[in-house]
C-alpha cells in the first residue's frame, strides 16, 4: 500500500508559512520590549514566546522532514537546535540573536516557498546563512550525528544467536505496554523459543491485577543484529531488567542498557517527489469552526422555511396568504444571512496584512537611523482573503514611505519641538460596505512646493499652473512621480504611490490624502469589504441597465444644456463645485439608440477613480442595490469598459462599469484646473 | 474496527496520520491539542491514541498525565511523536506513562506497523 | 462490473462520439458533436456587449452562469434574420467554456461514423472552410459538420472581426 503524501504538501506549506508569521511577531514583540536597549545587552525572553518560536520551527521541520523537503529540514533543524539553547540558557538572548533569529525566518520562509515552486536547492546566501547559525550554537547538532554514528559502530554481524533474559517491572502495564505484545514482535524477527517464569507468583490473595510478576527467557537462534533486538525493547527499557547476551561461546558482552537506536526511523524519509510544485494555484481557506456552524444552522433554517412554504403551495386559501407571505419573509430573511455566512467564509481579520507592518518599519527605521513607534489598532476588522492580499503591498508600501519620507531623524524632531519617536497610526474600521484604512504620521508632511517643482521638472504639470494646494497633494499619485529627494533604496526605485493607486482602484476602492504641512501625512484607503458582493447604483441608458459601483460615485446632478461649455476643439464639460469635468454620454460610448441625447433630459453621474473625476450621462437612476459579481471572462473575454457583470432580479445580466477605464478614456489635460477654468 | 484519536497541532501532519489509518480501516477522530483531545477522549473510549509533544494550550506530556489519571485510559497504548533531537522528551513523556514513541519522520507503512503491534 | 458490460458501454461511447445535433442555417443543414451540446433553449432577449464583434449578440444568464451568444448566420456573415418561435440557441461545452449558438432551428440528432464522412472539397461557397470538419452525405441531403472549438474560440473572435473587411469569402450563391 502506498500513499501519496503529496496530497499533503499544500497544507503543510501554508501551515508552515502561517507558522512563520506568527514566529516573526513573536519575535518582533520580543524586540519591541528590548528597544532602547543596546543591541549587546542580553535580556531573558519569556517563556511563553518562546514556547511559541520554538514550535513554530519543531513543526515545519517535522512536517519537511516527513513530507520530504530535506532543505527545510536542515535548516530548521539547526535553528531548532539553537532555539534550544536560548530556552535552556546556553545561549546570551541579545538584540543582535533576535535579528539573528528574524533573518532566519526568512531564510526559512524562503525555503519553504521555493520548496511550494518545486525548488530543493538552497540558495547560496541561506547556505552561508545556515553555516554561521551552526557556528553560533553549541555542540547540540554535532552531538545528535555523533550518537548515530556509535549506534552503527556497536552492532555485530557475525553471531550465532541471542540469549535474552527480561523481566518486566510490575507496572509496566501501567505504560500501555504488553509484555505478549513485545515477545509477539520479537517472533516477527525470526525463531524464539521463550520460557515463561512464574517464581515471583504471589499467592492469590495478595495478587494485584494491574501488576504483572512474569518473567522471560528467550532463546533467540537467528543471526541478526543486536539493536534490532533492542529496537523490540526500546520502549519498556526502562520499566524493566533486560538481559541480552550474544550466543557464541568465545564472545560474551553482557550489555544491561543498550543505546536507543534512532537509526532505524531515520533512513526511511519518504523521496522528494519530483513534481512537488503541482499543487502551486490551489488555494484554500482555514474557516473557524464557528463560521462553519452557523452556516449549517442557516442551512437547516432554509430547509425548514422551504417544507413550510411547498405544503402552503399544496392548500392555497385566502387564509393562509398571510402565512404564505410570512413564510416567504422568513426566506428572504434566510436567504440574505445565508449568503452573509458564505461571504464571511472568505473573510480574514485584516490584521493578516497589518501584521507585516511591525517588521517593516523596524527594518527601515534601523537602516534609517530613526525611531519610530507603531501604532495598529482594528486588526480584527475582516475583509475578503482577496482583497487583503492585493491590498497588503500597497499598505506596506505607504507605511514605508512614511517611515522614510515621513518622519524627520531624531534631531530634526527635537529641532522642531516634537518628541524623540516619531508616530506612525495604522487604523482599520468598517465603515458601511467598505473598509477604511488610515496611516497617519506625525512627521514633517508633504512639502508642497518640492512637489510642484518635481512635477514641473517632470512635465507631468504646465509650468503656469495653478493648482490648489489639495491638487498638488494629489500629484504623488501621478505615474513617474517621485519624491524621494535621492533614491534611498527603501522606498525609491520608481515604484511610487502611483502603483498604491493604481492597485487600491483595481479592486474598487480608492485612497486620498491629506496633508499637514509641519505636522504629518494621512493616507486613507478605502477599500471594499469583498469583491464577490457590491453596493451599485442601477443607471439605465435606452433600453439597458448598467451598474455603477457605489464607492466610486460622488455626486449626481441635473444639469441645463446651456450649463455645459463647449471648448473649442475640446470635449463637452459639465460644471462641478468650481471645476470643470469632461464627461462620456454612455449612449455614445456603448451605441445604444437612447431617448435622452440632450443633458437636460437625462442625469449626469459625477464618479471618481484614480483620483479623476469624471460625468457619465445617462438617462435615469433606477436605484442603488447590492449586486453579486458575476464574471465575463470565463466563458467570455475582458471588455474595455466593462469590469464585469451581474444578474439582476429579473434574471437579465447588468454589465458593471469599469470606472477606471472609462476615466482614462477621457482626455485628461482638461482636468488641470483653475488655468482651464480661466481659459473657458 | 479499532478507534485511534491523533493529536497534532499541525494539520498536515494531523491530515497524513488520518489519511493513513484511515486508509487502512481504522477510525480516526482528530484534535489539535491536548485540551481538545481530552475532551474527546472523555466522550469516547478509543483504543490508541497517538500525539504530538509540543503543542499550544496543553502540550502532549501533561495530555498523557492526565489521560492516565482516567479509569478507561490506564492501559490504553498512547504513542508520542518525537523527532531524533528530543531524548529528554522522550523520557518525560515515558515517566509520564506513554506506551512508546513514533520518531519523525516516518512514513505512513512505518506508522501502520508500529500501530498494528500495539493494538494486537 | 464484468467484461460484457464494459464492452456494450464502450460500443455506446462510441456510438454517441458519432452522434450528431443537426440544425438549420438559411436553408442548410450543419451538424455538431452532441457530446459537445449542452443543452438547447429558446431564443429569448440577451444584454448587448459593447465594443464587441456584430456576431455575438451579448451574454445570457444560464442559471447564474453569464454565457456569450454567438450568432451563427451572422458568424457565417449569412443574411440577417428575425428571430421567430423557432429559433434556437445551442449552448456548447467547449474544453469547459460555455457559448450559446444562435440557430435558425434544430432538425434532428443522426448517425454518422467515420465510413460516411467526406472530405471537405477545396471551396465551400460561403462558409469559411476552417469551420468545417468535414461532409456527409445524409437521405439525400449534404450535411455540413462543423468544427465548433473553431466556431467559438473567443480569443479567435477578435481577430476574424478585425480581418473581416477583407479576408472572409464574399457571399454568393
Amino acid at each position: 500500500m502506498a500513499i501519496d503524501l503529496t496530497q499533503f504538501h499544500q497544507t503543510f506549506f501554508e501551515e508552515s508559512l502561517e507558522a512563520l508569521s506568527d514566529m516573526e511577531a513573536e519575535l518582533l514583540r520580543l524586540d519591541s520590549h528590548m528597544s532602547g536597549r543596546r543591541v549587546s545587552d542580553e535580556f531573558k525572553a519569556d517563556n511563553e514566546s518562546l514556547n511559541i518560536i520554538f514550535r513554530a520551527v519543531h513543526s515545519i521541520k517535522g512536517g519537511s522532514s516527513t513530507f520530504g523537503f530535506e532543505v527545510v529540514a536542515n535548516f530548521s533543524h539547526v535553528l531548532e537546535s539553537l532555539l534550544d539553547d536560548i530556552r535552556e540558557n546556553r545561549c546570551k538572548t541579545t538584540r543582535d540573536l533576535i535579528s539573528i533569529l528574524l533573518q532566519s525566518c526568512d531564510c526559512l520562509r524562503t525555503l519553504v516557498q521555493n520548496a511550494q515552486n518545486g525548488i530543493n536547492t538552497v540558495p547560496a546566501d541561506i547556505n552561508e546563512f545556515q553555516i554561521k547559525l551552526e557556528s553560533l550554537q553549541g555542540t547540540n547538532c554535532a552531538v545528535t550525528l555523533d550518537r548515530r554514528q556509535k549506534t552503527r559502530s556497536i552492532d555485530h554481524n557475525d553471531v550465532a544467536g541471542w540469549d535474552i533474559s527480561f523481566v518486566p517491572n510490575k507496572n509496566i502495564l501501567s505504560t500501555g505496554n504488553d509484555p505478549v505484545r513485545i515477545i509477539r514482535a520479537l517472533t516477527q524477527l525470526g525463531k524464539i523459543r521463550s520460557r515463561l517464569n512464574i517464581k515471583s507468583l504471589p499467592s492469590w490473595k495478595n495478587i494485584n491485577p494491574e501488576d504483572i510478576y512474569l518473567s522471560w527467557h528467550i532463546d533467540f537462534s537467528e543471526p541478526i543484529k543486536k539493536s534490532q533486538i533492542e529496537n523490540v525493547f526500546s520502549w519498556v527499557i526502562d520499566d524493566c531488567v533486560l538481559n541480552i547476551i550474544q550466543k557464541t561461546d568465545t564472545q560474551k558482552s553482557p550489555t544491561s542498557k543498550p543505546v536507543p537506536d534512532t537509526d532505524s526511523n531515520v533512513d526511511t524519509r519518504a523521496p522528494a517527489p519530483g513534481a512537488s510544485g503541482n499543487g502551486l494555484e490551489v488555494q484554500s481557506i482555514r474557516v473557524s469552526t464557528p463560521k462553519v456552524d452557523a452556516l449549517v444552522d442557516l442551512v437547516g433554517e432554509l430547509v425548514i422555511t422551504q417544507t413550510m412554504l411547498s405544503q402552503f403551495s399544496e392548500e392555497i386559501t385566502p387564509e393562509s396568504i398571510e402565512k404564505l407571505q410570512f413564510g416567504l419573509g422568513l426566506l428572504e430573511r434566510n436567504t440574505r444571512e445565508l449568503q452573509e455566512s458564505v461571504m464571511g467564509i472568505r473573510m480574514l481579520p485584516v490584521g493578516f496584512a497589518l501584521n507585516k507592518l511591525p517588521r517593516i518599519v523596524r527594518d527601515v527605521s534601523q537602516k534609517l537611523g530613526k525611531k519610530v513607534k507603531l501604532d495598529i489598532s482594528g486588526e480584527g476588522t475582516e475583509l475578503d482573503k482577496s482583497v487583503i492580499e492585493s491590498m497588503g503591498d500597497a499598505l506596506m508600501h505607504i507605511v514605508r514611505n512614511s517611515v522614510d519620507h515621513g518622519l524627520e531623524s531624531p534631531a530634526e524632531r527635537i529641532n522642531a519641538g516634537k518628541p524623540e519617536t516619531g508616530t506612525i497610526q495604522v487604523q482599520a474600521s468598517q465603515k458601511g460596505g467598505s473598509v477604511v484604512i488610515t496611516i497617519e504620521d506625525d512627521g514633517n508632511g508633504l512639502d508642497r512646493d518640492l512637489i510642484l517643482h518635481k512635477a514641473i521638472e517632470k512635465d507631468l504639470v504646465a509650468e503656469d499652473a495653478n493648482l490648489t494646494d489639495e491638487q498638488i497633494d494629489n500629484l504623488i499619485f501621478i505615474p513617474g512621480f517621485s519624491t524621494a529627494a535621492q533614491v534611498t533604496g527603501v522606498s525609491g526605485r520608481g515604484v511610487g504611490m502611483d502603483v498604491v493607486r493604481t492597485r487600491i482602484s483595481e479592486l474598487g476602492g480608492n485612497v486620498e490624502v491629506i496633508n499637514k504641512p509641519g505636522s504629518g501625512t494621512k493616507l486613507t484607503l478605502r477599500l471594499p469589504l469583498t469583491l464577490a458582493i457590491m453596493d451599485g447604483l442601477c443607471v439605465k441608458v435606452g433600453s439597458q441597465v448598467y451598474i455603477i459601483p457605489l464607492l466610486s460615485v460622488i455626486e449626481s446632478l441635473s444639469v441645463p444644456d446651456q450649463n455645459i461649455s463647449r471648448p473649442a476643439g475640446g470635449s463637452e464639460l459639465v460644471p462641478f463645485h468650481g471645476e470643470y469635468l469632461p464627461f462620456l454620454k454612455l449612449y455614445e460610448l456603448f451605441n445604444l439608440s437612447s431617448a435622452v441625447k440632450n443633458t437636460s433630459d437625462g442625469i449626469i453621474i459625477i464618479v471618481e477613480a484614480e483620483s479623476k473625476k469624471i460625468g457619465l450621462l445617462v438617462d435615469e437612476i433606477v436605484g442603488q442595490q447590492q449586486v453579486v459579481v458575476k464574471s465575463l471572462e470565463t466563458h467570455y473575454k475582458r471588455v474595455e469598459g466593462v469590469a464585469t457583470a451581474t444578474i439582476l432580479g429579473d434574471g437579465e445580466v447588468a454589465l458593471i462599469l469599469d470606472i477606471s477605464t472609462l476615466a482614462n478614456l477621457v482626455n485628461h489635460k482638461h482636468h488641470q484646473g483653475h488655468s482651464l477654468k480661466a481659459a473657458s | 474496527m479499532a478507534t485511534i484519536l491523533t493529536v497534532d497541532d499541525t494539520a498536515s501532519m494531523r491530515q497524513m496520520i488520518g489519511f493513513t489509518l484511515n486508509d487502512a480501516g481504522y477510525e480516526v477522530t482528530e484534535a489539535a491539542d491536548g485540551n481538545e483531545a481530552l475532551a474527546a477522549a472523555r466522550k469516547s473510549k478509543f483504543d490508541a491514541i497517538i500525539t504530538d509533544i509540543n503543542m499550544p494550550n496543553m502540550d502532549g506530556i501533561s495530555l498523557v498525565r492526565e489521560l492516565r489519571s482516567l479509569p478507561e485510559y490506564k492501559f490504553t497504548p498512547i504513542l508520542m511523536l518525537t523527532t531524533e533531537s528530543q531524548d529528554s522528551k522522550r523520557k518525560e513523556s515515558k515517566e509520564a506513562g506513554a506506551t512508546g514513541w513514533i520518531v519523525k519522520p516516518f512514513n505512513p507503512e512505518q506508522l501502520l506497523n508500529v500501530i498494528k503491534n500495539v493494538l494486537n | 462490473m464484468d467484461n460484457t458490460n464494459l464492452a456494450d458501454i464502450k460500443e455506446n461511447m462510441d456510438d454517441l462520439e458519432q452522434q450528431y445535433l443537426t440544425f438549420r442555417l438559411s436553408d442548410q443543414d450543419y451538424g455538431i458533436p452532441i457530446l459537445e451540446v449542452q443543452e438547447i433553449k429558446g431564443w429569448t432577449a440577451v444584454t448587448p456587449i459593447p465594443n464587441s464583434p456584430h456576431f455575438i449578440k451579448g451574454v445570457l444568464n444560464l442559471r447564474g452562469t453569464i454565457v456569450p451568444i454567438i450568432d451563427l448566420r451572422l458568424r457565417f456573415n449569412l443574411e440577417r434574420k428575425e428571430y421567430d418561435q423557432f429559433t434556437v440557441i445551442i449552448v456548447v461545452n467547449i474544453a469547459g467554456k460555455l457559448a450559446g449558438l444562435v440557430v435558425d432551428s434544430v432538425s434532428d440528432v443522426v448517425n454518422a461514423s467515420n465510413e460516411q464522412h467526406c472530405e471537405a472539397p477545396e471551396f465551400e461557397g460561403q462558409l469559411n472552410r476552417q469551420f468545417i470538419e468535414g461532409l456527409v452525405q445524409f437521405d439525400e441531403k449534404l450535411l455540413i459538420l462543423l468544427d465548433i472549438s473553431k466556431l467559438a474560440d473567443i480569443d479567435d473572435l477578435a481577430d476574424v472581426s478585425a480581418d473581416q473587411g477583407h479576408s472572409t469569402t464574399p457571399e454568393e450563391n
